[in-house]
Parts: structure tokens; C-alpha cells; sequence
């Protein structure tokens, strides 16, 4: 069997469930204070998400990781040669994390305001910068031949933000979890947030599919199929269809996702100076030995990780009331 | 400072920071489920109520402990990608095992937990705080494996293509010495921290600052004793635990790596029989000491198990090094290495002592810092009444036990100190390697990596970790003053089936 292709393809597995999974999440975190007109309905939103997002969280932990171990050098030139803006990711989601955690510890209403102001920024802020990041990935960095990346001062690695690639990346990572979000709140709540959540989810898909038909006529046709997807996913949000509003949300990021991975394949990093600078699935990958250790561990481990996953899923899938409830 | 500097700062800077939440998370975790399967057992009141008190401890630390370690696993590719590409074949399976096996774990089933106390069965409930333990245990072991290759490195192959180090067989990588010493002394100086914080915060509550016979009567004061006492018991115990632990380790370290051992003690001429020096006045750079309190043999028997075993001194060992590695300065930074050596096992034991004093004095309902116990109310006179030898005995008693209640707030401090303490110098006397014997630390920075970069990051990371610290702090603070079991959850809380009501669903 060929493990170093298997490989390629769980990693791009752990980014399609990362960006999917926490993409409603960041997007349920964007729209509560919205969606919300009172911190009850806001606790309601976000209530939603708190017994899962760590979990979610944990597949980018995976990605990282698995990349580490199947594909060293691609590890090594995406992080070092992204540097400044993984950092900005990585602090961003620092602030989401702990706003989400701490919300519901403390019973006061300014606590609660300040965690959901907290929540809304860095989950805006790090949907920006996970579809920028990707969005530079799919673009290519300027590597040398020894898969690094030159230049001076805070330039060397800030500089890739002004590529079309990573603002394109940008924008499609912030509509496609308010998207997500949106239809997801349809799904998981009722009273007044599931009416808001419905109203939003059209223009979010709406604004979705026009983005992607851009890319499509700035010349990259495959977006066409994601434009297809949005708009599916505006007109099931229209007929208040919300389990296939969100299906067809979650269907459209995956497949951006993975499309953008997929195109230059087997580069799994292009050079922007010299194509033969590229780190390939081949090229990148790690030795038989460790191949094999991760495959058997991730034959024992992964069914595993996805059934109590979905056991979590299933243990919170009634919907959460935001109307009030008499005590 | 340089680019490698800067690095090596910011590293030292976000792994100590992870590493305050560590432990209290690891501890936490399984504290939280001895003490709900307590409940479960008993069924008492004051058992669930700490059940939940010590679970929202453990879920604001986790959080913390989330967000710095998903910076660790970035970590090694920005600033030491040279180094992730000569070993990542055999630290990257490390890694991938540890997100797969245990993060998924911890953090799926801990969501299940809090959130889950009315939709899941009791004892399925019970479960899942204890695979969260187990998860935290779990990934404890494989990150301190990959630690641990850097100490000693195994079960690796120098590709001669390459010049990498490739994975000969990761069962070998989990069966290095190092790895079965640091694990169980790194585990024992998790519960010292865990333990420590629960027996401050249940002092403080049951006794108070200024203690008074009888003053948190009710139902929380059997609840606060409950906590204090149980926190010491495992602080003392974990003290003990980390002594005999780190006995294996500072041997099995004197085998593997004799210059650690070496600067651990400022030793330069080899010697027989050498005795461990306790605290030392000495030239900076610690070539020359003016003064020294030493006991005699000592440390011959921490590194070798025997009053006469022979010590290798630095200068020996250096030339060794030379012989085989080429000309090149092997030394650590010594004064790091002897004091940093020093102030773990002096802070550790500290907290053990003060966790074994304070069990001494609160036992059968005593109250530290009074003289008479807590059963026999009213009688709020420091008993201190009649002269005489017991009576000053008495007196120092009551003395010792209000000093110890004043330090409580500082006493949690003490194994994290110690935690740190331990990290810096297993970390800083393995230089100037990062593998040892394989790979140097001023080869593994990323190329191309710039100074304005790293010192960007490092003001970054620095404010807001300084933030999340203080937040952290504060709701810790707050959690430990609310009354027990008293926390009211909003009316929003209920989720829509059925109406019923659900008992204990946290806040949200
Ligand atoms: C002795 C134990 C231990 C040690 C030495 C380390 N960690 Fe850690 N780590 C844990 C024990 C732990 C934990 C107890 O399992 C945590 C704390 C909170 C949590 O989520 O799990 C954790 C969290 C945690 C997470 C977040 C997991 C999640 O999202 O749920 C990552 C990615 C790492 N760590 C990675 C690292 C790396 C790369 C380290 C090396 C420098 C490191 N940790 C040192
Ligand atoms: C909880 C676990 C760990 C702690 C607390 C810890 C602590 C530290 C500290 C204090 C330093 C600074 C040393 C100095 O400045 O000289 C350091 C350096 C370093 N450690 Fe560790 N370490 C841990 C685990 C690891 C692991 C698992 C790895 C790699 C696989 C690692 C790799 C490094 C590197 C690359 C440096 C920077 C180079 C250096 O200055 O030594 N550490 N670590
Ligand atoms: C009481 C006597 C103690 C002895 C003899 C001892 C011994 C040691 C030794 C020799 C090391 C270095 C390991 C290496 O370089 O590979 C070490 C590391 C360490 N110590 Fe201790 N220690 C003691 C107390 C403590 C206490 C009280 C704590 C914390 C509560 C603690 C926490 C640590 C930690 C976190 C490390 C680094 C991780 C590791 O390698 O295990 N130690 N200890």
C-alpha cells in the first residue's frame, strides 16, 4: 500500500473536519451576541456548542500533528515559513478558547458581556486567519530548495497576507462559518434564536455562493461547484429545510477545503520561486518505519475517536431553548 | 540577543507557562473522579458538592491548558524547524499518537462530563470523568517519551543520506530508562500541585485567615475540612512519591548524562564518596567556592546508589567530551543547573512539610492555630491559659498553626515552583544539545528566521498569557469563595425536553 498517499489524504481528512467542525463554531460565536438580544438567548447559542467545541478543536491538533509525523519537511517549511501569521492564529484562538470556557463559570452579567464580546472577536478573527492560512498554503510559499523561506525582518512572513490567495482565503473562511453558524443555530435551538438564525443563514449563503462565483470567473472553475452548493443551501435556508441548509453548508466547505488541497497534487507545497522547489507527498514523507507506526496506531485509534465523537453529538442533539421558560 | 536566544527565551517562556496548567489539570482530572466515585459510593451531600466545586477548577485550568498546548504543537516547527526536520520522524509519531490517543480523550469526554450530568446514566456519567483522567495520564507518557529521546536519545537510525535520525521501532522509543523514571516522578509532582491548591482553598474556607473554634459551622464546614484534608494527604503522599522517583531519576541521569549530574553540584574534579553540597557561595561562573554546607556521601548515593561510588567532575568530562564530539564547550550553564536543582527539592519539600503539619493539626477536628478542636464550640480562648512546659509547647503549637494558615494563599505556589524549577533544569543543563550527543541547540532555529519576528511573537505570547493568567486567577478566586452547591443556574439553562428539571446542570 502506498502510506505516504494514505497519509496525504487523512491529513487533508483532519483539516476538511477541522475547518467543518469549527467552522460552526466560530460562527456560532460571531452571531451570538447577534442572535442573542438578551444573555440568556446568547447563553442559549452558545450552549450549543460549549460540550463539543474542544473536541472539534482537537482535529487541528491532529492535522498539526499527523502532518509532523508523516511529512516532517512539509511540517517544518509551512509552519516556519507562515510564521507570523500561524502566531496571530494561534493567539487568537487562545482568546476564543478560554472567552468560551469561562462564560458560564462566573454568575454576573458584566463577566458574561465581556466574555461574549471576547468570544465574538477572536472567533471572527481566527475564521479570518484559518482560511488565510490555508488559503497561503494553496497559494505556495516562496521556498527555497531547502524548503525555506528568505527575507528580512517581520516582511519575511507578514508579507504573504497581501497574496490574492490569502485574502480570498480570508473572506471564504469568515462567510463559510457565518454560513455554518447560522445553519446550525436553525438546527440546534429553538424560539426566538431559531428565528434569527433562519433569517440569517439566506444572505450568509447568499454572500457565500457570490464569492465563490468570483473565484470562479477570476479562474478557478471548481469554485462553481461550491457556488452550486450555496445556493442549494440559500434556497433549503428559504424553504426552512435546516438539516439540509446545514448539510449543504457543511458539503460546500469540505469541498473547498479539500479542493484546495487536492489542485496541485502530489505538491503538497508549492515554491513560488522554482516548481522543482516544491515539496511533494513523496518528497515530504517520513520513513517506513514511522509510516507504519502511525498507520497501525490510526487503524486502532481513529474509529474509535469518530463513533464517541458522534456519541457526543448524539447525547446533546435535542435543541437548546432560548425562549424563556417559566420557573 | 540573537535570533537563537530570542528562541530559546520564547520556548522556555510558553512551555514553563503550559506547564503551570499541566499539572493541576492532570491532577484535577483525577481528583475530580475519586471524588465523584466517593459520592457515588456514600452518598453524601458535601461529596458532590466538591465534585463540582473541584470539576469547574479543573475545566478552567484544561481551557488554559488547551490553548498554551496547541502553541506547543506548533512551537517546534516556527522556531526549530531545523530540528523538526532531523528528528521529526521520530517525534512527529509522538505527537500524532499523543492528539489521537489522548487529546481527543480528555477533551470529548470532559465536554460529556460537565454538560452531561442529567443526559447520561450515573455510572456511564462516572466513566467519563475517569477516561478523562486516564486521557491526561495518557498523553503525560507520550510527550514525556519524546522529552525523554531528547535526554537519551533511542531507538533511532542515522539515515547517512539524509543525516536525519529515522525510527528504528517506537516500542524501543517508549521502553528508554528516562522515560520510566521521569514519568512516574512527573506524575507525582502533578498531584503534589493539584493537592496543594484543594488544601488551601478547604483551609482557608473551614478555618479562615484568622482561625476561630467553630466559625464555618454547618454543612460546609465538614465539606471544607473534607477538601483540606484530602488535598494534604495527597500532597504529602505525592512528596513522598517525587523524593523516591527522583532518586531513580538522578541515577539513571548520572548513567546517561554524568554532566547534568555534575552541574547539578558545581562538581569539577572527580570524585569518591562526594557529598551533596546544600548551598554554596562561590565564584560566578562556580569555579571557586568560598563557602559550602555539604553532608558527606550524599550525593555518591542519589547518583549511584552507593556512600563510595565515584562522581564524574566536570573537567573529565569534558575532556571526554572533546575526545569524542570534537573541541567545543560541553559545560551548562552552572549556577542555573546547582541552584535551579536546589530550589525543586527545596520547594517540594516545603509543601510537603506544610501538607504534613497541617494534617497534623487538624487531625480528629482539630483546628490549626487554636489549641482545642473544633468540636467543642464556644471555647474560642487560644486554651493557652495554663504556664508551664506544655504550655509553651501548646503556645508554639498555636503559633505554627496560624503561620501555616497565613501562608495558605503562597502554599499552592510551592510545587508549581518546584514543577519549574525541575523543567528548567533538566532543560537547561542537557546544553549545549537538544538531542543529546546528537544535535546541538544553536543548529536546530529555523533558517531564515528573523530577530524582529521572534521578538514579536515572544511580546505576543507574553501580554496575552500575562492576561489569561490574571483571568485565570481571578476566577479562581471567585470559585473558591462561593458558598457550596449554591450556585443558582439561570432559568435559560434547561434544554426543551420535557420540561423536567434538570438537578444539577452547570451554568451556562
Ligand atoms: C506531563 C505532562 C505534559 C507535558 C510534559 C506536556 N503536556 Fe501538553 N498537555 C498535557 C500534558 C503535558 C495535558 C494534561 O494532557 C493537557 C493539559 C490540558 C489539556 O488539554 O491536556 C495538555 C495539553 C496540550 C495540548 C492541547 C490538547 C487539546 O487541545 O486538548 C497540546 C497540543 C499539547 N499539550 C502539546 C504539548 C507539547 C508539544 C509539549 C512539549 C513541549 C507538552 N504538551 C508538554
Ligand atoms: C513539559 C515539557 C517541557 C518543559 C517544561 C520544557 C522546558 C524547557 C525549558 C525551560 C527550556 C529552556 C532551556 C534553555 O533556555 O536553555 C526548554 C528548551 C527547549 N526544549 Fe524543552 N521542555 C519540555 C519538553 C520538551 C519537549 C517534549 C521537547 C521536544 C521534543 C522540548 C524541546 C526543547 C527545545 C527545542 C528547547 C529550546 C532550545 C533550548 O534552549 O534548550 N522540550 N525546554
Ligand atoms: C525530593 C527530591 C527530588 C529529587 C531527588 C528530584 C530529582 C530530579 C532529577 C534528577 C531531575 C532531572 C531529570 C533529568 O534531567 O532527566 C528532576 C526533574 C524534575 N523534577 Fe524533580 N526531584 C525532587 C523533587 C521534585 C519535586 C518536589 C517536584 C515537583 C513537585 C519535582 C518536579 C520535577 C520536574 C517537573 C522535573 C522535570 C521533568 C522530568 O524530567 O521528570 N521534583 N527531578
Amino acid at each position: 500500500m502506498d502510506l505516504p498517499l494514505l497519509w496525504f489524504g487523512l491529513v487533508v481528512l483532519c483539516w476538511v473536519l477541522f475547518v467543518v467542525l469549527e467552522g460552526f463554531d466560530f460562527g456560532v460565536g460571531m452571531l451570538a451576541p447577534v442572535l442573542g438580544r438578551d444573555s440568556g438567548q446568547r447563553g442559549a447559542a452558545l450552549r450549543t456548542i460549549a460540550p463539543v467545541w474542544d473536541g472539534n478543536e482537537v482535529w487541528l491538533v491532529a492535522a498539526i500533528g499527523v502532518t509532523f509525523a508523516a511529512f516532517p519537511d512539509w511540517y517544518a517549511a509551512m509552519l516556519a515559513g507562515l510564521y507570523l501569521p500561524a502566531v496571530l492564529l494561534l493567539l487568537t484562538l487562545a482568546v476564543r478558547g478560554v472567552a468560551l470556557e469561562f462564560r458560564g463559570k462566573k454568575d454576573s452579567e458584566t463577566w458574561r458581556r465581556r466574555c461574549d464580546l471576547a468570544l465574538a472577536g477572536s472567533s471572527l478573527a481566527t475564521a479570518a486567519a484559518v482560511g488565510a492560512l490555508l488559503g497561503a498554503l494553496t497559494g505556495g510559499l516562496a521556498l527555497d530548495e531547502n524548503g525555506d523561506v528568505a527575507g528580512s525582518g517581520m516582511a519575511r512572513t507578514l508579507g504573504v497576507l497581501a497574496e490574492p490567495h490569502t485574502l480570498a482565503g480570508a473572506v471564504a473562511g469568515v462567510l463559510a462559518a457565518l454560513t455554518l453558524g447560522a445553519t446550525y443555530l436553525g438546527l440546534r435551538t429553538t424560539g426566538p434564536v431559531r428565528e434569527r438564525a433562519r433569517t440569517w443563514a439566506v444572505p450568509a449563503a447568499a454572500a457565500a455562493a457570490a464569492a465563490a462565483l468570483a473565484l470562479a470567473v477570476a479562474g478557478a472553475p471548481q469554485a462553481l461547484a461550491v457556488a452550486a452548493l450555496a445556493v442549494a443551501a440559500l434556497v433549503a435556508a428559504r424553504a426552512q429545510r435546516e438539516g439540509w441548509a446545514f448539510g449543504l453548508a457543511v458539503a460546500g466547505t469540505g469541498l473547498t477545503v479539500a479542493a484546495g488541497f487536492l489542485g496541485r497534487f502530489p505538491v503538497v507545497l508549492p515554491s513560488t520561486l522554482e516548481d522543482g522547489w516544491s515539496l511533494t507527498v513523496d518528497g515530504a514523507a517520513a520513513s517506513d518505519v514511522a509510516l507504519q507506526t502511525i498507520s497501525v496506531a490510526a487503524l486502532l485509534i481513529l474509529p474509535g475517536v469518530l463513533a464517541y465523537q458522534a456519541l457526543a453529538y448524539w447525547v446533546f442533539r435535542r435543541r437548546v431553548a432560548s425562549e424563556p421558560v417559566a420557573t | 540577543m540573537d535570533t537563537l536566544d530570542l528562541s530559546r527565551l520564547q520556548f522556555a517562556v510558553v512551555t514553563i507557562y503550559h506547564y503551570f496548567f499541566v499539572p493541576l489539570s492532570i491532577s484535577l482530572a483525577a481528583l475530580t473522579a475519586g471524588l465523584q466515585t466517593a459520592w457515588l459510593r456514600t452518598g453524601r451531600e458535601h461529596l458532590r458538592d466538591l465534585t463540582l466545586l473541584v470539576g469547574k477548577l479543573l475545566m478552567a485550568t484544561f481551557a488554559v491548558g488547551v490553548v498554551t498546548g496547541l502553541v506547543q504543537e506548533f512551537q517546534f516547527g516556527l522556531s526549530w524547524s531545523a530540528f523538526s526536520r532531523f528528528y521529526g520522524d521520530v517525534f512527529g509519531p509522538t505527537l500524532a499518537i499523543e492528539g489521537m490517543l489522548a487529546f481527543f480523550l480528555e477533551a470529548t469526554f470532559l465536554g460529556l462530563w460537565f454538560f452531561g450530568w442529567d443526559r447520561l446514566p450515573r455510572l456511564a456519567h462516572l466513566a467519563t470523568i475517569w477516561i478523562v483522567a486516564v486521557g491526561t495520564v495518557i498523553s503525560a507518557y507520550v510527550i514525556l517519551a519524546a522529552n525523554s529521546f531528547m535526554q537519551n536519545p533511542v531507538a533511532y537510525r542515522m539515515n547517512p543520506e539524509t543525516g536525519r535520525a529515522e525510527l528504528s521501532n517506537f516500542l524501543d522509543l517508549l521502553a528508554n530508562p528516562v522515560l520510566h523514571a521521569a514519568f512516574p516522578h512527573t506524575l507525582a509532582g502533578a498531584f503534589m500541585t493539584g493537592g496543594a491548591l484543594l488544601m488551601a482553598i478547604g483551609a482557608w474556607r473551614a478555618w479562615g485567615r484568622r482561625p476561630v473554634v467553630g466559625r464555618a459551622l454547618g454543612a460546609d464546614a465538614t465539606a471544607w475540612r473534607t477538601l483540606a484534608r484530602a488535598g494534604a494527604w495527597v500532597t504529602a503522599v505525592g512528596g513522598a512519591a517525587v523524593a523516591v522517583t527522583g532518586d531513580l531519576l538522578g541515577k539513571v541521569m548520572t548513567d546517561v548524562q554524568p554532566m547534568k549530574m555534575a552541574a547539578a553540584e558545581a562538581l569539577y574534579t572527580t570524585e569518591t564518596g562526594a557529598p551533596f553540597s546544600l548551598f554554596a557561595v562561590g565564584s560566578l561562573d562556580g569555579s571557586e567556592r568560598y563557602f559550602s554546607l555539604e553532608i558527606p556521601y550524599l550525593l555518591s548515593f542519589l547518583g549511584t546508589g552507593d556512600i563510595g561510588g565515584t562522581i564524574h567532575g566536570i573537567n573529565d568530562l569534558q575532556a571526554e567530551y572533546e575526545q569524542v564530539y570534537g573541541a567545543a564547550s560541553y559545560v551548562p550553564w552552572i549556577p542555573v543547573a546547582y541552584w535551579s536543582f536546589r530550589l525543586m527539592i527545596g520547594t517540594g519539600v516545603l509543601a510537603m512539610l506544610a501538607a504534613a503539619a497541617l494534617l497534623w493539626l487538624s487531625r480528629r477536628d482539630r483546628v490549626p492555630g487554636t489549641a482545642v478542636s473544633g468540636a467543642n464550640d464556644g471555647a474560642a480562648n487560644d486554651g493557652a491559659a495554663d504556664d508551664g512546659a506544655a504550655g509553651s509547647l501548646a503556645r508554639l503549637v498555636t503559633t505554627g498553626g496560624r503561620a501555616l494558615m497565613w501562608s495558605l494563599p503562597v502554599l499552592p505556589l510551592l510545587p508549581i515552583a518546584a514543577n519549574t524549577f525541575g523543567w528548567v533544569f533538566t532543560e537547561t543543563a542537557r546544553q549545549p544539545w537538544l538531542a543529546f550527543g546528537l544535535f546541538r541547540t544553536e543548529d536546530g532555529v529555523s533558517p531564515g528566521l528573523t530577530e524582529s519576528e521572534v521578538l514579536a511573537s515572544l511580546v505576543g505570547f507574553g501580554l496575552l498569557y500575562g492576561l489569561l493568567a490574571y483571568v485565570w486567577f481571578r476566577l479562581v478566586m471567585h470559585l473558591a469563595r462561593q458558598d457550596l452547591g449554591g450556585s443558582p443556574s439561570a432559568p435559560h439553562d434547561q434544554p426543551d425536553d420535557a420540561g423536567a428539571a434538570p438537578s444539577i446542570a452547570p451554568a451556562y
